[in-house]
């Protein structure tokens, strides 16, 4: 196909020069025709949905079967008076603050090691350290859990043998439940360590042959050659976790059903937005509270775009 | 003389060194990998801990002091009958497990299980006070009550089914469009796929309230529909994958089967698809577990449908009604977890290739 349209631009005979744009033209129908289920996908569930979700939030639409209306402004008057909003985007936040590091240094510190040189029975370390992200999050939840429990998990056990007199009240303290939901989160670093693992072995070993001839350690190699060749890797993990925390809310949904327990502390954004619309269900202000999330994570990603030519290295050949 | 003496030193030396050189990698090498043992040991150790508490008796989850692998309090079969053991201190300061016989007040009659022929023996002292052995005894028992009491067969034929018909779907039009933006030339082409790509950046949050509110409209909730019929639309981590594949495989053949007048469905079923296959098994696999962890898509659309929920919406479920029960929920989790780990452990080369190719190369 490519080899006949290839033929296209060159200078012919009138008649063959039809047929070709003829055939390109068949060509470009059954991509078309092939590419079609994502068109209408597109379509159907992100479009139109992403329109819906704009229109819906200045009126009152609700399941409830009363008439629907415009309403203007006051959904969002109401967004920006509503304390629970602001309490559960602190919330959020407060978790990624902790969540976002670790579940960047974490698999990228593992992949390091596993990367190493020194290191036997790589592939069997690769798949131990992996597969527990195929577990599904629910029953890790009851595993790591049940290690968190402040009386009979092994974690406090330790703690107390390690001579911890008090140690902490996991799941039912206010302050120490993020770090605990880190923990429940642990085993989902598997897929990100498997990314970063995959982008250190593509770095070029003659870079580092380089750098020890100037005479470059371990740490000067790590800074000036692994991390800057790795940096869209990097990039890319950070925005897509970024962009997952800000609608983190199934795992304190599962853990305390919904409730956002203790003390509210796990009343996510995002447990907000689906009580709103689906256990009240009230469709306008969950419309409403999914567009101002809509809003911050496309200002987060665009600043975070707008850094990248800063620290995010792509070479030549690759972009 | 002299000469010759300095350059075998020298060369002793530089043995030496080498020598030195290769232990140090041995020590190295023996040290990083004990290392990543033990993290991988701590990483995996909530899976031990599952598995033994799975197998405990609920009796031994309240004792104090009880050990962590599944056990329970020692007995003896003696004569037909089963003696209970106990750690009885002697006389002599030494400390002897014994069954006891008859438990009386101030005085208590044991024998000794490994020579119960020497005879009964006397012991003052409240049996009450003494300590039990504990011996090793899985209660597999369960497995078999989390079984039923979940009623994991109908359960995993939803999980089953939901994930099989989702998986069609997304292996078969994920296949069309990667080979659509694979093999033709169109116009928008370059734009569309950018497009494709930039909806794994969409936040799931903007779209989910009007498709909510739509499937109830037409009649969907409470069905297996709105998680399986979405997937009929491809997904763009599977597009980008069989695509990634498919222009690595050379134009020629393709190019060939349609001089002899091959359409393209024919030539993507029988030259490209079979190339495929090692990634269109990725994709299988990837949603495979994917639908055996998603949670919130049942929960929206099955949560008053019992018969029709998937495990992974069962298990809190099981767990509000059951959490005095830890052995229970241990056990129902490690059957939600079964299939998909262990079809992870069979294809793990090809699943974990998929994951580096969506990852590294967008």
């Amino acid at each position: 196909m490519a080899a006949i349209s290839k033929a296209a631009p060159h200078p012919g005979p009138r008649t063959r020069a039809g047929r070709s744009r003829a055939l390109a033209r068949r060509e470009a129908m059954w991509g078309y025709l092939f590419i079609s289920p994502f068109i209408v996908g597109l379509l159907a569930f992100t479009l139109i949905p992403t329109v819906a979700t704009f229109v819906m939030s200045f009126t009152n639409f609700n399941l409830s079967g009363a008439a629907t209306q415009f309403v203007g402004g006051s959904n969002y008057q109401r967004l920006f008076r509503d304390p629970q909003v602001w309490s559960s985007l602190l919330v959020t936040v407060r978790f990624a603050a902790i969540a976002l590091p670790v579940g960047l240094i974490l698999p990228l510190g593992l992949a390091i090691l596993l990367n190493s040189d020194s290191l036997r029975a790589k592939g069997l370390f690769r798949t131990l350290f992996y597969f527990p992200y195929i577990v599904p999050f629910v029953a890790a939840i009851f595993v790591w859990g049940a290690l968190l429990n402040s009386e009979t998990g092994w974690i406090n056990q330790f703690l107390r043998w390690a001579g911890v007199a008090n140690p902490p009240n996991w799941l039912n303290s206010t302050v120490w439940i993020y770090p605990a939901l880190v923990i429940l989160g642990l085993w989902g670093i598997g897929n990100a360590m498997l990314i970063f693992l995959a982008s250190l072995q593509g770095v070029p070993t003659e870079l580092y042959d380089a750098a020890k001839i100037d005479g470059a350690g371990w740490w000067g190699q790590m800074f000036n050659v692994t991390l800057p060749m790795i940096s869209p890797v990097i990039f890319y993990n950070l925005t897509l976790s970024l962009i997952g925390l800000f609608q983190y809310f199934t795992v304190p949904l599962v853990l305390n059903q919904g409730t956002g327990a203790p003390g509210g502390a796990t009343m996510f954004y995002n447990l907000y937005l689906y009580k709103t619309f689906f256990t009240y269900q009230n469709m306008a202000y969950g419309a409403t509270m999914a567009w101002l999330l809509f809003v911050i994570i496309l200002v987060v990603t665009l600043v975070l775009f707008h850094t990248a030519k800063y620290w995010v290295y792509y070479a030549a050949e690759s972009r | 003389m002299t000469a010759t003496t300095s350059s075998m030193q020298a060369v002793s030396t530089k043995r030496r060194r080498s020598r030195a050189i290769r232990w140090g990698v041995i020590v190295r090498s023996t040290v990083v990998t004990l290392v990543t043992a033990f993290l991988a040991f701590l990483f995996l150790l909530p899976f031990f801990n599952m598995v033994f508490t799975s197998l405990k008796t609920t009796a031994q989850m309240m004792q104090p002091g009880a050990p962590v692998w599944p056990a329970i309090p020692g007995v003896f079969e003696y004569e037909g009958k089963e003696l209970e053991l106990y750690l009885v201190p002697m006389e002599d300061g030494e400390v002897r497990e014994l069954a006891i016989v008859r438990k009386g007040r101030q005085q208590s009659t044991f024998i000794d299980p490994d020579h119960p022929e020497a005879g009964e023996i006397e012991w003052s002292g409240s049996w009450r006070a003494l300590q039990r052995p504990w011996q090793l005894h899985p209660a597999w028992g369960n497995y078999r009550e989390a079984w039923e009491k979940i009623d994991f067969p109908i359960l995993f034929r939803n999980t089953l089914a939901i994930a099989l018909i989702g998986l069609t779907g997304t292996v078969i039009s994920s296949t069309l469009v990667a080979y659509g933006f694979a093999r033709f030339r169109f116009p928008g082409r370059g734009f569309l796929f950018t497009l494709l790509l930039s909806t794994i950046f969409l936040p799931a949050a903007v779209t989910i309230v009007p498709t909510y509110a739509f499937f109830v409209a037409i009649g969907w909730v409470g069905t297996w529909l709105p998680l399986t019929v979405p997937h009929f639309f491809s997904n763009a981590y599977n597009v980008f994958l069989l695509r990634q594949y498919m222009l690595t495989i050379p134009r020629e053949i393709d190019e060939a089967a349609q001089m002899d007048g091959a359409n393209p469905f024919r030539i993507l079923i029988s030259i490209l698809l079979p190339q495929c296959a090692p990634v269109v098994l990725a994709v299988a696999l990837f949603h495979l577990v994917f639908a055996w962890n998603d949670y919130f898509g049942p929960l929206l659309y099955l949560s008053t449908r019992f018969d029709l929920q998937p495990i992974a919406v069962a298990l809190p479920r099981f767990n509000n009604l059951y959490g005095s029960n830890p052995p229970l929920i241990q056990a129902a989790s490690l059957m939600a977890m079964a299939l998909p780990v262990l079809l992870f452990f069979l294809a793990q080369r090809v699943f974990m290739q998929g994951v580096v190719i969506t990852g590294v190369e967008k």
